[in-house]
């Protein structure tokens, strides 16, 4: 089992929400996150004075898949959130113990 | 001039009128702004104040002229009073014969930024802010000023086929309307919609635009009696019964259809009542603003939930509250308005005079098909040259940043 989490524009997050639920995906968890990458920022200003943000805001997509999905998802994620401008984002994929679903008691796979 | 005297009283209420009015624009940004996504809060509020900025200017410029000055054959009034020239302290006789004359422009001013700030809701959350001063100044100067001589100006057509139309029906809210239903289908839908969720970002800013919505509709009708008296006092009390009975009237309507008594929903349903009274709101008596308020509930309820079936998006129903509202109110005023209240006013249909009701349909259709057609040869030149809509990536970051850069929520 593996968790994806990926850091993405946060006006993508319905495109991607929308085409993993498409795929049999339902169950993410989204976190609104700030963050800095190569994007530099932008500049905004209070009357005149300029101030340089460089947290910006992103969207965090975090789900857990069975190994053999990870393809179809960094597929269904890059196809969905790219623009080609830098501050697309990133894709994070690590391994996950165990699943344990509360309500049941299901381990491991079952439990996704 | 004429020496007439003035009335303090008077004065004293049509200034605090016009504080209230003003107010009114404002408190419809937050009802707005509340309506729309957290990254579109700005931008919305930013065209609505925007709305006091230009058109107060030019108001004073010309727009004061074009709208009352001396008529030009009964369409619009001329540049005479341009710059306020002769607009002075000395009360004139025509429109409000005991106050001063400024008193009665400023009050006209709100009246002027309010109208052309209630079409920004079709519009919302994808149009350019430079093409919309564009938008703003044509159009407060080629459709409200004229409708405005029309119906009110000494010479107006419309004024002199006999229509009521007590503060702002017609002038006001079916040309907001008009507007609106044109801008949202020219502009077409917002990108998403349907698709992903567009959920009011703050439904306390809502409550909070309609209550001050509510506080300065008093100064709206009540002030235009444009005196301070009995016939003030009857407007205040049926624009304050009429809103309460139009908002229970929703809320119940959509409680029993959706299942969810909404306090969205109350508070939509209470601004349909201030706009279906307004024209009437100097010529009916309380019974008949219930009728109204109740009218306003429903007819707009059902006009908002037609729009959800065709789909076109007019985002925050300008059309189905303040067209319909509007309509609504100037034909119910040709319905219920009795001399008994007003001397200067006439009867209606229940009071034996169904004649009334001419003017008022003529007044309504008019008011439609001029906003309507000059409206959309409005937007057609803008789009053609400067271009109307933002760009795709511009509305999916949201206007704030992508039209302003400046955040409605830093944290």
């Amino acid at each position: 089992m593996l968790k994806v989490e990926a850091v993405i524009r946060q006006e993508k997050v319905n495109d991607v929400k929308n085409a993993l639920s498409n795929a049999g995906l339902l169950g993410i968890t989204v976190y609104n996150v700030k963050g800095r990458g190569r994007q530099k920022g932008y500049v905004l200003n209070f009357r005149g004075r300029e101030m340089r943000v460089d947290l910006i805001a992103k969207t965090k997509i975090e789900l857990v898949i069975d190994d053999k999905a990870l393809d179809e998802v960094i597929k269904i994620i890059r196809e969905n959130a790219v623009t080609g401008n830098i501050g697309d984002g990133k894709i994070f994929v690590s391994p996950v113990l165990d699943v344990i679903r509360i309500r049941t008691g299901d381990r491991g796979k079952e439990a996704i | 001039m004429n020496n007439l005297p003035i009335d303090t009283g008077d004065t004293a209420w049509l200034l605090a009128s016009s504080a209230l009015v003003l107010i009114m624009t404002p408190g419809l940004a937050f009802f707005y702004g509340g309506l729309v996504r957290k990254k579109n809060a700005n931008a919305i509020i930013m065209q609505c104040f925007a709305c006091i900025l230009l058109v107060s200017t030019i108001w004073v410029l010309y727009g004061y002229s074009m709208a009352f000055g001396p008529d030009v054959g009964g369409f619009m009034g001329n540049l005479d009073w341009a710059g306020l020239n002769g607009v002075g302290l000395e009360p004139n006789e025509g429109y409000a014969a005991t106050v001063p004359h400024q008193a009665f422009m400023i009050f006209q001013a709100m009246f002027a930024i309010i109208t052309p700030a209630l079409i920004i809701g079709a519009i919302a959350d994808r149009m350019k802010f430079s093409a919309f001063l564009v938008f703003l100044l044509l159009w407060a100067t080629f459709v409200y000023n004229p409708i405005a001589h029309w119906v009110w100006g000494i010479g107006g057509w419309v004024r002199a086929l006999g229509a009521l139309d007590f503060a702002g029906g017609t002038v006001v809210h079916i040309n907001a309307g008009a507007a609106a239903l044109v801008g949202a289908l020219y502009l077409g839908k917002r990108r998403g919609l349907g698709k992903d969720p567009m959920l009011p970002h703050n439904v306390p800013f809502v409550v909070l635009g309609t209550a001050l919505l509510w506080f300065g509709w008093f100064g709206f009708n009540a002030g235009s009696a444009l005196a301070s008296g009995g016939l003030a006092t009857s407007a205040f009390v049926v624009t304050h019964t009429a809103t309460a009975v139009a908002g229970l009237t929703w809320l119940i309507i959509s409680w029993l259809h959706k299942g969810n008594p909404s306090l969205i929903g109350a508070c939509t349903g209470a601004v349909a009542g201030l706009v279906a009274i307004t024209p009437a709101s100097g010529f009916v008596g309380p019974l008949a603003s219930i009728a109204i308020g109740a009218g306003a509930g429903a007819f707009c309820y059902a006009a908002v939930q037609y729009k959800n079936k065709k789909g076109f998006d007019d985002a925050l129903d300008v059309w189905g509250i303040h067209g319909i509202g509007g309509t609504w109110g100037a034909l119910a005023t040709g319905i219920f308005a009795e001399k008994a209240i007003n001397a200067a006013g006439n009867n209606g249909l229940l009071f034996g005079n169904a004649a009334q009701m001419i003017p008022q349909i003529i007044g309504v259709a008019a008011t439609w098909g001029y906003s309507i057609v000059v409206t959309f040869i409005l937007l057609v030149i803008i789009n053609k040259t400067i271009g109307l809509r933002v760009k795709p990536e511009e509305e999916a970051v949201g206007l704030d940043l992508g039209q302003h850069a400046e955040e409605a929520y830093v944290d």
